[in-house]
């Protein structure tokens, strides 16, 4: 535990030393984008982060019925349930998960929203891998 | 443009052309009608009134002609009368009497002589040694014999000098005897001479066959002019006046009166243009003032109209404008409803695109991969895709914020501070393209509703696009605020090179650039024109090529209270 803060608080920790050092951690990333999903999930493996990817909302309550998560990642702008409203089913069914939010340019009024209703961050699409994953780790430390 | 301004300037000279017409219509006919009128009544008038007094004159010259030979004949008459054949036959006693007579009239009567039936002068009194001459051939002797009165026309006679014979017959038992005088032609001549009036008038007299009767000042042909005419009409009036064109001497008047029974013609010649030099004096005077009158009628015509038709432009212009910018706002509407739509479709795709090449990023690190010969040309490709999708990124997010609200904060703006805050931003850039940045900000201007960072980008933007095109030649740019009614007003005006017309018309469509491939998006004043529709203002331009750029922003001072969503989404 006291390791992985030690090399989180290093400044511009290189991408190899988070690799190694850090524990796992298993996220869940909620968007309609399967090819985004796709190439995520092999990008954060080598960072050693497991994603779960959900194309949907509904996708995503199912996944989280039956795995635990140490942060979701959330696309607001999905085809079929209005992401606040996905965010708002998952605060409830697991308050403690950190939940970061995917934003278009120019919806921040959604992304506000998105905080008041205890998502953790926001992000503008599109982002930097490096700053998600940063994000990720404040999340994750935060809570545990 | 160019073309503009001469269509505008011939648009122009037709709108005058028109209406100088009317104003000559209804102001210059008038002038002149009138002026016509009056100078027509005028020289009617004084035409009648020249030629009454020519008349007059002719007349009492005619008068003073007739009786000074019925005063001559009747002297020699009244001696015939009273002293006998022999007494007058004695040649002392008929040099008496001619002294009588010369010192009664001057030196009117030359001499006197008596001439019997045969024509063959008896008596002789006078300054001439005519001595017994014979008469008989004389056309006044035969004229005598016929008529007791004669009175002859001019002649030279034996003594070769013009004269005149004045000659009463008398009979003695049966014998018929004649008494002549001569009379001074000078003394008469002088009688006629004195008829003189303005520059051009003299008199003269004429015979029966047009000889003279007297010298005339001027040259005279009797031939030409009205003179024959004059001579042989046969009207009851007592003065003729006629007119007559003439290539000698041009437009003259003539008067004339009948003598002597008919035997001989006073006429009086003076030029038209002399006789009523009054009426062409006044001619002049009255041409003048109307000339002068149609001359500033027409130049304030002119300059009235001038006036007018820039204002009636003018209004023209700025309807066409609004009509422009009322097509522009719908149009600006469907463009950026679709340029949003595809800047968001896009954002997905090249997001995947940039994870992607993350990825082969990634995998590129493995051992089996950093042998590799071409390794550097890998990374060098995957940068350059990385570094395109930021670009793509740029573009989607600056189309965006064209076509959806931001979430720019609200608060109070203090404008002139705003600008003043841009100048020094702006201050390295203008140093480097030699232009200067002048500012004339109204003080005491109330702060605005807005979003502090939205309008720095607006100001900044209009700076930025018109140091882009000083760049090359320098030039100043003036910045100026004011307050208008519940608007502030804030103009950005350069003397740069100016937009054509045909790129004006599309300045605010977003992806419309006139910079080089990927020097310019085209979203700056897309951004800027969606800025200020959202803030419930407006933003328009006024271009000049060769002059320069005018870029005015309207910004409402009450906050802008729209429906919060998006202008166009």
């Amino acid at each position: 535990m006291n390791k992985k803060q030690n090399i989180l608080t290093v400044k511009d920790a290189g991408k190899s030393e988070i690799e190694n050092e850090q524990e796992r951690i298993e996220l869940l990333l909620v968007d309609d984008e399967s090819g985004f999903v796709d190439v995520m999930i092999k990008r954060m493996a080598k960072r050693n982060i497991h994603v779960t990817g959900a194309l949907s909302g509904t996708e995503a309550v199912q996944i989280l019925r039956k795995n635990d998560f140490d942060a979701a990642v959330l696309d607001l702008k999905m085809e079929d349930i209005n992401g606040i409203e996905v965010l708002k089913i998952m605060k409830k069914m697991v308050p403690m998960m950190p939940v970061i939010m995917l934003t278009g340019h120019g919806s921040e009024d959604a992304a506000k929203e998105g905080l008041e209703c205890g998502a953790f961050d926001y992000l503008t699409k599109p982002y930097d891998l490096e700053t998600l994953i940063k994000t990720i780790m404040k999340a994750v430390r935060q809570r545990r | 443009m160019y073309n503009g301004e001469k269509r505008r300037s011939s648009y122009l000279m037709l709108f005058i052309k028109n209406r100088i017409g009317t104003v000559l219509i209804f102001s210059v006919m008038p002038l002149i009608l009138v002026s016509g009128i009056i100078l027509y009544q005028f020289k009617a008038s004084h035409y009648e009134k020249i030629h009454a007094h020519l008349g007059t004159l002719v007349k009492k010259h005619k008068q003073n002609i007739d009786s000074f030979l019925n005063e001559k004949l009747g002297d020699i008459h009244f001696i015939a009368e009273i002293y006998s054949f022999h007494e007058l036959g004695n040649e002392t006693f008929l040099k008496e009497k001619l002294e009588t007579l010369q010192q009664a009239y001057g030196p009117v009567f030359v001499d006197l002589g008596v001439v019997n039936s045969h024509g063959v002068q008896v008596a002789y009194a006078g300054p001439f040694k005519l001595g017994k001459a014979v008469y008989s051939d004389a056309d006044w002797f035969k004229e005598a014999m016929k008529r007791e009165y004669v009175i002859s026309d001019v002649f030279l006679g034996l003594r070769g000098l013009p004269h005149f014979i004045v000659a009463v017959r008398k009979s003695v038992n049966g014998d018929q005897w004649v008494l002549r005088a001569t009379i001074d032609f000078a003394a008469f001549n002088d009688l006629v001479e004195n008829i003189r009036i303005g520059e051009t008038g003299f008199a003269f007299i004429l015979n029966k066959e047009g000889d003279f009767q007297t010298k005339p000042l001027m040259d005279v042909i009797p031939e030409k002019g009205p003179y024959m005419d004059l001579l042989e009409s046969d009207t009851k009036e007592e003065v003729q006046i006629v007119e007559k064109e003439d290539e000698l001497s041009g437009n003259n008047i003539y008067v004339s009166a009948f003598l002597k029974n008919g035997d001989w013609l006073l006429v009086y010649q003076q030029k038209a243009s002399d006789a009523f030099s009054a009426f062409t004096k006044a001619l002049r005077v009255s041409v003048i003032i109307i000339i002068l009158g149609s001359i500033g009628t027409i130049a304030l015509a002119f300059v009235r109209f001038k006036n007018m038709a820039h204002h009636m432009e003018k209004a023209e212009h700025e309807r066409r404008l609004m009509n422009e910018q009322i097509i522009e706002t719908g149009k600006l509407a469907v463009v950026g409803e679709l340029a949003a739509g595809v800047a968001h479709e896009i954002n997905n795709p090249v997001a995947i695109m940039v994870e992607e090449a993350g990825w082969i990023e990634d995998l590129l690190e493995e051992e089996e991969f950093k042998e590799s010969e071409n390794i550097a040309e890998f990374r060098r490709a995957l940068k350059q895709i990385n570094t395109q999708g930021k670009r793509c990124k740029e573009i989607t997010q600056k189309l965006l914020s064209f076509a959806r609200k931001t979430d720019s904060k609200i608060q109070e703006v203090q404008i002139n501070e705003l600008i003043e805050e841009i100048i020094t931003l702006s201050a390295q850039r203008a140093k480097f393209s030699n232009v200067t940045i002048g500012c004339q900000l109204q003080d005491g201007l109330p702060v605005i509703q807005g979003a502090h960072t939205e309008l720095q980008q607006v100001l900044l933007n209009l700076i930025n696009n018109a140091l882009d095109a000083m760049e090359k030649g320098g030039g100043t740019i003036d910045i100026k605020t004011r307050l208008n009614k519940d608007h502030i007003v804030v103009e950005i005006a350069d003397n740069g090179p100016g937009i054509a017309s045909a790129n004006l018309k599309r300045i605010f469509e977003p992806f419309f650039t006139t910079k080089p491939v990927g020097k310019g998006t085209g979203l700056g004043l897309s951004i800027c024109y969606g800025i200020m529709k959202r803030l419930g203002g407006d933003i328009e331009v006024q271009s000049v090529i060769d002059k320069g750029t005018i870029f005015r922003i309207n910004i409402p001072l009450k906050k802008y209270i729209g429906e919060k969503q998006d202008l166009i989404m």
